[in-house]
């Protein structure tokens, strides 16, 4: 096996990822796309008109690059959880594993289903957000690169979710009860500065925030954050989540007996 | 040149279960050989272990000569296997499944494309190509897994009973396929439970039993070994070795009064207790000696009845 082969199968398994979520569009891109614009019209219209400016900006302009963020982060999520939970539940896992390819072409090409479908509905809710305000990108390359990165992130996350998942339900709860908190919390809607002290400091540490500011900063060309620290900090996570997907994927955890 | 060497091979699930318990097995290239033994035996758990599915506890595989542990990427490439639960997406179809296979073996679309359509063809499935997998028969289905297999030409073909379930016209058809493979160079492995099945299409066989192989030797061995009886002789006389009987199979001297003889189809107790006479022998009592594999043919030929 040469490195054209791995090519020839990291293809396969992307376009088969593609496939799967463009098949089932009125489940994976439909929903994301009406979520968010209910949030564009009652935040960011009738609540937002009250509200006034953030970070000297109208309300609507201000979340508009956290609900593309949050879109982005928790499709590359669901799209590879629940692909890599399927395709372990009905054992259909066994046609990559019993293939002559290493185990960083699997990963990778699960990664890439990811990406692919949390930017694909990243990319239509910031059509739809046109709607309701104008289109402005401070510095394009800040926003391609930074939600690369997350959707990266958070389809590894999905990943490991999935490795450890026994039923749908358990491909459920990380979503509720880790992703959607640290989401909302993550600075989509308010700027830090807004809160006590503490609650400041307490934000640091959910990694969520650094990905919507360094996003905000790439649309906006402002953040609370400083951007070289949020890509560092991304990085940081995508290397911890990389690593142990790559033992579990050598162990066979949850995946061989 | 071996296919296949298994040494020492053990199998402990996480649940302390022990599903091999230390088994030996060499198959010849170009062979077509069973491993035949109840539900339960550990087949699967073997064949999951050399098609790399499955973790092995200790022990070595090695498939033409190279190393699971070391060269695990070149023994995939020449690994075909056909598992016994169905393992594809059963909302795909059957040609997307058959040529990704293909595609994860690096084998680019126009060739895995081509490949597709010719064992698609040649096994029946070929007007079934664009359907969802679910909508297939069970047979259709296994040669869904099959077709599969072959997509990228391996020199060994492992099958996990390939048969179980498909009616019996259906299994006729899929031995020729099978025995067509075979001539043309490709290694067969195939667990069963159906002796007719081990009988009819294989040169070697072992049988394995809770995690044990208990006889790995030919076919033709084998059955010769089943159309005879062992009994134990209980005799009067004092003996110092196993006397020297014509015509029947393997005499041993158990203690000084008892010998065991292995009793042929074509010889009766008569003949065995006359030639015993003429050596001044005389037999007090004579049992019947029960032996773990006829007794595992019997309880797997009821089953195979059973089933049919
Ligand atoms: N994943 C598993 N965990 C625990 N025990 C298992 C597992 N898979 C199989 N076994 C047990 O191992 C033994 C051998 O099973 P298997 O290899 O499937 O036998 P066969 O294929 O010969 O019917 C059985 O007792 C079975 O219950
Ligand atoms: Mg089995």
């Amino acid at each position: 096996m040469s490195a054209g082969n791995y090519w020839i199968a990291f293809q396969t398994i992307v376009r088969k990822e593609i496939l799967r979520f463009s098949r089932i569009w009125m489940q994976t891109l439909i929903p994301p796309v009406v979520m968010v614009a209910l949030y564009f019209i009652i935040f960011g219209n009738l609540i937002g008109q009250r509200i006034g400016e953030m970070d000297g900006m109208n309300y609507i302009d201000f979340i508009m690059p956290g609900l593309v963020m949050m879109s982005i982060i928790t499709n590359s999520y669901a799209n590879v959880v629940s692909s890599f939970y399927s395709a372990k539940h009905s054992y259909y896992i066994e046609e990559m594993l019993i293939a002559p390819i290493p185990n960083i072409v699997i990963l990778l090409g699960y990664v890439t289903g990811g990406v692919v479908r949390g930017l694909c509905v990243g990319i239509a809710v910031t059509i739809v957000s046109l709607i309701f305000t104008d289109f402005y990108i401070d510095n394009p390359f800040t926003v391609l690169i930074v939600a690369f990165l997350t959707a990266f992130l958070f389809s590894l996350a999905g990943l490991i979710n999935a490795v450890y998942a026994n039923s749908y339900d358990h491909i459920a709860i990380i979503p509720t009860f880790v992703l959607t908190p640290l989401t909302y919390l993550g600075g989509i809607f308010y700027s830090i500065k807004l809160l006590p002290e503490f609650w400041q400091q307490a934000s640091l540490i959910n990694p969520v925030l650094y990905m919507v500011n360094s996003f905000r900063f790439g649309f906006r060309g402002v953040s609370d954050i400083d951007l070289s620290l949020a890509i560092g900090v991304i990085l940081f996570f995508i290397l911890v989540l990389f690593s142990i997907c790559m033992i579990l994927l050598h162990r066979g955890t949850g995946i061989k007996h | 040149m071996l296919a296949l060497e298994i040494s020492n091979l053990h199998k402990t699930y996480a649940n302390g279960l022990q599903a091999l318990k230390g088994i030996d097995l060499t198959v010849e290239q170009g062979d077509f050989f069973a491993l035949l033994g109840p539900n339960g035996a550990g087949k699967s758990t073997c064949i999951g272990i050399i098609s790399s599915l499955v973790n092995k506890t200790s022990g070595n595989v090695e498939v033409f000569g190279h190393s699971l542990d070391r060269e695990l990427i070149k023994v995939k490439s020449l690994l075909g296997s056909v598992p016994q639960e169905f393992n594809f997406n059963v909302f795909e179809p059957v040609n997307e499944i058959v040529t990704n296979q293909g595609g994860f073996y690096g084998i680019p679309a126009k060739v895995a494309r081509k490949r597709t359509e010719f064992y698609l063809k040649e096994l029946g499935l070929w007007p079934h190509r664009n359907v969802q997998a679910r909508q297939l028969s069970g047979g259709m289905k296994r040669r869904l897994m099959i077709a599969r297999a072959l997509i990228h030409k391996p020199r060994l073909m492992i099958l996990d009973e390939p048969t179980a379930g498909v009616d019996i016209e259906l299994r006729r058809s899929m031995w020729d396929f099978m025995d067509e493979i075979n001539r043309n160079g490709t290694t067969i492995i195939l667990t069963t439970h159906y002796l007719e099945e081990a009988e009819r299409m294989c040169r070697n066989i072992a049988i394995i039993d809770e995690g044990s192989i208990i006889k790995n030797t030919s076919m033709k061995t084998l059955l010769k070994s089943l159309n005879s009886e062992t009994f134990v002789l209980y005799l009067k006389n004092i003996i110092s070795e196993a006397p020297e009987l014509s015509g029947f199979g393997k005499t041993l001297m158990v203690d000084e009064h008892t010998i065991e003889v292995e009793v042929p189809e074509s010889l009766s107790l008569n003949d065995l207790i006359q030639q015993l006479d003429t050596q001044g022998l005389i037999v007090n009592r004579m049992r019947n000696k029960s032996n773990r594999l006829e007794e595992l043919f019997i309880t797997l030929t009821s089953k195979a009845e059973k089933l049919s």
